[in-house]
């Protein structure tokens, strides 16, 4: 099955090759050693380090123009509310979004699932419709889904991956079904580094009127993205993957489906006018926001989407794509390793076992040599049982990492094999 | 940080490896089953404590990484022929050990080998798993077993 990749075509200066080295600079948190080695940071999967205009962005925005959003008549209110709301229009333009109105803030991809899952799908759901995932989703794309199921007696359908970790497109046609009430799937997988065709995906669900949300916590750091393009109602991000704050991210509604939701929590922020009697709700996207919002992380995940535009997105997707390229070539011809996640379109993500040796091992070793990779079940314990193993250590790349990072990554493998020999 | 070696030296290696006892006793009297949820590691402790209250036989089966899979192996051979009372009493001596202010390790024989893990605090749950799953074994008789709960690292 060969499905072209998603490629960003939004009008954009074609972008320059990427510096590493410039961009190392913008990361302070690069320049650590750990365990009395220069640190390797490959755990972005989990969650990305931070360039120094974020950081240097929260800080200001606590000392410089910090007030509440949306209340004050004061100065300093209006600058706060100026900088949030200028946040979710740089959400916006990165999401490929028409509207800013579309872009809720909450606390990462989690809560947009479940706000979506509970705002949006619980009142349209009978007993025996069915919610479709995948195989490959993050626990945070199966839990939220599995409750409003049980609550709701629908069914929870899961569309089989193959043994490259590529989704089956044969079977996610035929799961696609007149009691499918949602079609809820990542963009690209963490565990695996799959990069799903969601255009096409989405398309085939839009086809029978079935709406789709797609998990892009992933996608962002590494892939270009268009909700226009891609069709889909839904759309999520957490910003600290994305090189932005923990504790925000980024949910895209389609205008219509947000203005027809009811609230997700009630609260201040979300209302227009309320009295003992009667409330009426605020606009979509402040109906979704109750109380005051992280508005700091908002204006710290807007400095950080800005970076990621100016490095270029085509310029990190060809950067990364020969370092995936590298490290793959280099990891697979190290004997007793299996690579688990083959898929012809991946992220840069490499997860991998080792004959003989439980990732733990493995991820202590790689620490002690000052590589910080994880070693687990990255949260989508499926898809461990899927290949039949406990765990994997994954080392997942950022644009900030180099090829001398990957032979350190290798050196340190080999230092596993040579341990357990 | 300590030299690896010191971490994984050859005894753990070999009972990595090679585990001892790792059966599953028919004739228990008592039972454990523990679970790390960080890492998914799960074992099942098997005891059979004879009237004069000694551990006549222990046995364990499961999953793990080198030094959880070690550490269970060489509790078994340590505790068997103990009392009960002497098999908590090592237990706790263990996890001074690996976690106490002065580290001391007094007699722990052939255990002494884990005394590395001391160095790397996100795995001294490893190396105590097996040895909590043994202390629910030893409370909880093979009857009641299936009620039970699971013994989590997650869990103060």
């Amino acid at each position: 099955m060969t499905i072209a990749i998603e490629r960003r075509s939004k009008t954009r200066q074609p972008a320059p090759e990427l510096d590493v080295e410039r961009v190392r600079r913008d990361f302070p948190a690069l320049e650590q050693t750990v365990n009395g080695k220069p640190l390797v940071y490959l755990d972005n999967a989990a969650s990305a380090q931070k360039p120094r205009a974020v950081v240097d962005a929260v800080a200001r925005a606590y000392v410089e123009g910090y007030a509440n959003v949306h209340r004050g008549v004061h100065a300093l209110s209006q600058q706060a509310t100026a900088a949030y709301e200028g946040a979710r229009e740089i959400g916006r333009r990165f999401l490929g979004a028409a509207e800013a109105r579309e872009i809720v803030f909450v606390r990462g991809s989690t809560e947009a699932i479940n706000l979506v899952a509970q705002s949006f799908v619980r009142p349209r759901l009978n007993r025996g419709d069915e919610i479709l995932i995948t195989h490959m989703e993050h626990h945070s794309n199966i839990v939220p889904w599995q409750m409003l199921c049980a609550a709701r007696g629908a069914r929870l359908k899961v569309v089989p991956i193959d043994d490259d970790g590529a989704l089956d497109l044969g079977a996610y046609e035929r799961l696609l079904g007149p009691r499918t009430a949602i079609v809820s799937l990542v963009h690209v997988s963490n565990a695996l580094g799959t990069i799903n065709p969601v255009r096409e995906l989405v398309a085939l669900a839009r086809e029978r009127g079935i709406p789709t949300l797609i998990d892009g916590a992933q996608a962002a750091p590494h892939t270009a993205i268009d909700v226009g393009r891609l069709g889909c109602d839904f759309y999520t991000i957490s910003g600290h993957k994305v090189f932005g704050p923990t504790g925000i991210g980024l949910l895209y509604g389609r205008a219509e489906l947000l203005a027809s939701m009811p609230p997700y929590q009630g609260g201040g922020e979300m209302i227009r006018s309320v009295s003992f009697d009667r409330t009426e709700y605020a606009e979509p996207p402040h109906k979704f926001e109750a109380g005051t919002p992280h508005i700091v992380g908002a204006i710290g995940l807007g400095v950080a989407l800005e970076y990621v535009e100016s490095l270029g997105i085509d310029a990190i997707d060809a950067y990364e794509h020969e370092l995936l390229a590298y490290a793959t070539e280099r990891l697979a011809a190290l004997p007793r390793l299996r690579l688990i996640g083959t898929a012809g379109q991946k992220a840069a993500v490499v997860s991998f076992v080792v004959d003989g040796v439980h990732a733990h091992d493995v991820g202590t070793i790689l620490d002690h040599e000052g590589v910080a990779v994880r070693a687990g079940h990255h949260c989508a314990q499926p898809v461990m049982e899927r290949f039949g193993v406990a765990a994997t250590t994954r080392a997942s790349f950022a644009f900030y990492n180099t090829r001398d990072e990957v032979d350190r990554l290798v050196a340190g493998v080999e230092r596993v094999l040579e341990v357990f020999s | 940080m300590s030299d690896l070696r010191e971490l994984y030296q050859e005894v753990i290696l070999d009972h990595y490896r090679k585990p001892r006892n790792f059966t599953v006793l028919r004739d228990a009297t008592g039972e454990g089953v523990g679970h790390n949820p960080l890492c998914g590691d799960r074992v099942r402790v098997w005891v059979k404590i004879g009237d004069e209250g000694v551990i006549e036989d222990v046995a364990f089966q499961g999953e793990g990484c080198a030094i959880s899979t070690a550490s269970a192996s060489l509790m078994t051979e340590a505790v068997k022929g103990k009392t009960v009372d002497e098999a908590e009493d090592l237990f706790a001596r263990f996890q001074s050990m690996l976690t106490g202010d002065d580290g001391e390790h007094p007699d722990l024989g052939k255990l002494e080998a884990l005394a590395g893990v001391r160095e790397y605090p996100i795995r001294v749950k490893c190396a105590t798993l097996a040895w909590h799953t043994l202390h629910a074994a030893l409370a909880r008789r093979a009857a009641d077993a299936g009620t039970g709960g699971v013994v989590s690292t997650e869990m103060s």
